[in-house]
């Protein structure tokens, strides 16, 4: 019997198919239908007839992983798989069990990085260049982040299908922990700017207002003399604040819906202009 | 015709805001995207970029779901354009449009369990075109859930009564909440923050706060130092983990050249 072999044409299609992972994500499973969709080019080079049904079933199980990272795992099963389909003694549980288990060391990876911070920072460069009016904004922000995912999901599929099991090892290693740190270094470090930059509190709010002895008329606002002690330590106190709500659990959105209350309050009495 | 284009557009943010790859549902692309349809695309673009700092943190980990970016994002540049309304108007608009959208994907990520069960039932027949269909009756469910709201606010918008309802609102409100427009993006920035839950790492923070607050360089600059810290602490931590195993193996030659990557931290 000739070996069963994956082609680079497969992967292709494994590579398109995964673009759309989410499409139709439930409450139930979650990303398992696309995850199954995905696989289909492999497992139809591989199987047929019951063995392909039982292959489409046990990737109907439960995934959830950051969907850029998860082409890797496309990868790796397609790899094992392939063992699989040639005989070799992988059972489904196996598979299962190394799908599952990569579901959360690569989010781990994948949520800082590119959530955290590959987004947010081109995103905010996008906007602050969307603002003046100017189209290179939303073009930066769309290629540079379409750039950096497409290339994550075409080595994902490629590098986990020719590492297969031996890329599991890595991803608990040292290089994917460096990766992370570096990111979050990098995200924490451009929030931190941004927080300064790109938020904008004014207080009018005056506190003493007198003549000096050269008869100039000084005004002293909460403003000039907090941008005499640190310009922006409202912004990062609001930010710091922001941060104690969210994490004891309050809805986002309800965040925002309070920090606009403030905005109208804090108009209305003078406190901001 | 632009009702058709209009349509086509929130399709495309629709089901980019549950794919969540190549962005089109992110204030910034699409309120640019809904802006050209509109005939006023440097409008969309500002709104864009306005609710694309508010939105900054709006991200979907693990199994709980983001603010929803596509319909605020196209209902609210209907809006802005077709109503005449303010960037301000638009962005506070945007927020209770952010909820309306969540409760309806919530609502279409229930119905897509139909699906799986579905799936499941073809799987046992080996019919995987039956799979990729439920594949995509998902995705377009998603397209509907935002496509339809937008068509229908832009079929009522520009209207008297709505301009006249919208128009009601006393300055204070809406001069309160272009101030608070100014310092909304707060909320983005402590998601993004909370996320990467790394207190070690707040130093960066600071420094990069403290580099913004006393000096003038732009975002790009800003990364590129970024970058050089992380650069930094990666080295670090290399030599930390060769102390270590120096440490335990009881010798041996220190720090290690291991090669990491270092293009991908960009």
């Amino acid at each position: 019997m000739a070996e069963k072999k994956v082609t680079k044409d497969d992967l292709f299609w494994t590579f398109i198919r995964s673009n759309f992972l989410l499409g139709s994500f439930n409450f139930e499973r979650m990303q398992a239908i696309g995850f199954c969709v995905s696989m289909m080019p492999i497992l139809k080079r591989l199987y047929e007839g019951d063995e392909l049904k039982a292959a489409l079933k046990r990737h109907l199980e439960f995934f959830n992983t950051q969907p850029f990272v998860a082409a890797a795992i496309m990868g790796i099963i397609g790899a094992m798989e392939e063992k699989k389909a040639n005989g070799a003694d992988i059972s489904a549980a196996t598979l299962s069990g190394v799908k599952v288990g990569l579901i959360g060391p690569l989010a781990g990876v994948g949520d800082p990085i590119f959530w955290g911070t590959v987004r947010p920072v081109l995103a905010a460069l996008g906007a602050g260049i969307a603002l003046t009016g100017s189209l290179l904004g939303p073009i930066i922000f769309f290629v540079g982040f379409n750039a950096i995912r497409l290339a994550t999901h075409w080595y994902g599929v490629q590098y986990g299908y020719e590492k297969g099991t031996e890329l599991v090892e890595n991803i608990g290693g040292n290089q994917m922990h460096f990766l992370t740190e570096g990111s979050s270094v990098l995200g924490l470090f451009v929030m931190g700017a941004l927080v300064a930059k790109w938020t904008t509190v004014n207080m009018p709010l005056v506190i003493s207002e007198y003549d000096n002895a050269m008869g100039e008329h000084v005004v002293t606002t909460l403003q000039t003399i907090l941008d005499s002690l640190m310009p922006g330590i409202v912004a990062l106190l609001m930010t710091f604040a922001c941060m104690k709500i969210l994490k004891a659990g309050v809805n986002p959105l309800m965040v925002i819906v309070g920090l606009f209350a403030l905005g109208i309050v804090g108009y209305a009495i003078g406190l901001f202009a | 015709m632009t009702m058709i284009m209009l349509f086509i557009v929130a399709s495309i943010a629709g089901m980019a805001s549950v794919v969540d790859e190549a962005q089109f549902h992110r204030p910034v692309i699409a309120c640019t995207m809904t802006g050209a349809v509109l005939g006023d695309i440097t409008t969309g673009i500002i709104l864009g970029g306005t609710l694309e700092m508010m939105a900054l943190g709006w991200m979907n980990v693990g199994a709980a779901m983001a603010p929803d970016a596509a319909l605020a994002s196209t209902v609210s540049t209907v809006l802005v354009i077709v109503g005449h309304q303010s960037i301000g108007a638009g962005i506070a608009l945007a927020v209770p449009l952010a909820a309306a959208g969540q409760v309806l994907t919530i609502f279409v990520r229930t119905i897509t369990v139909f699906f799986q069960h579905l799936a499941d039932k073809y799987a046992d027949e080996g019919n995987m075109r039956g799979i990729e269909l439920c594949h995509v009756a998902g995705l377009l469910l998603q397209a509907l859930r935002v496509a339809i709201p937008t068509c229908a606010i832009a079929a009522v918008a520009g209207t008297d009564v709505v301009n006249n309802a919208l128009n009601s609102i006393p300055e204070v409100i809406t001069r309160g909440l272009q101030v608070a427009g100014g310092f909304i993006v707060v909320v983005g920035y402590a998601m993004v923050i909370n996320m990467m839950n790394a207190e070690k790492l707040m130093v960066y923070f600071f420094l990069g706060f403290l580099l913004a607050v006393f000096t003038d360089f732009n975002l790009i600059g800003f990364g590129a130092i970024g970058a050089i810290c992380a650069y930094f602490h990666i080295k670090d931590m290399q030599t930390q983990i060769a102390i270590e195993e120096a440490a335990k193996t009881g010798g041996g030659s220190a720090v290690e050249g291991d090669d990491i990557d270092d293009s991908d931290l960009m």
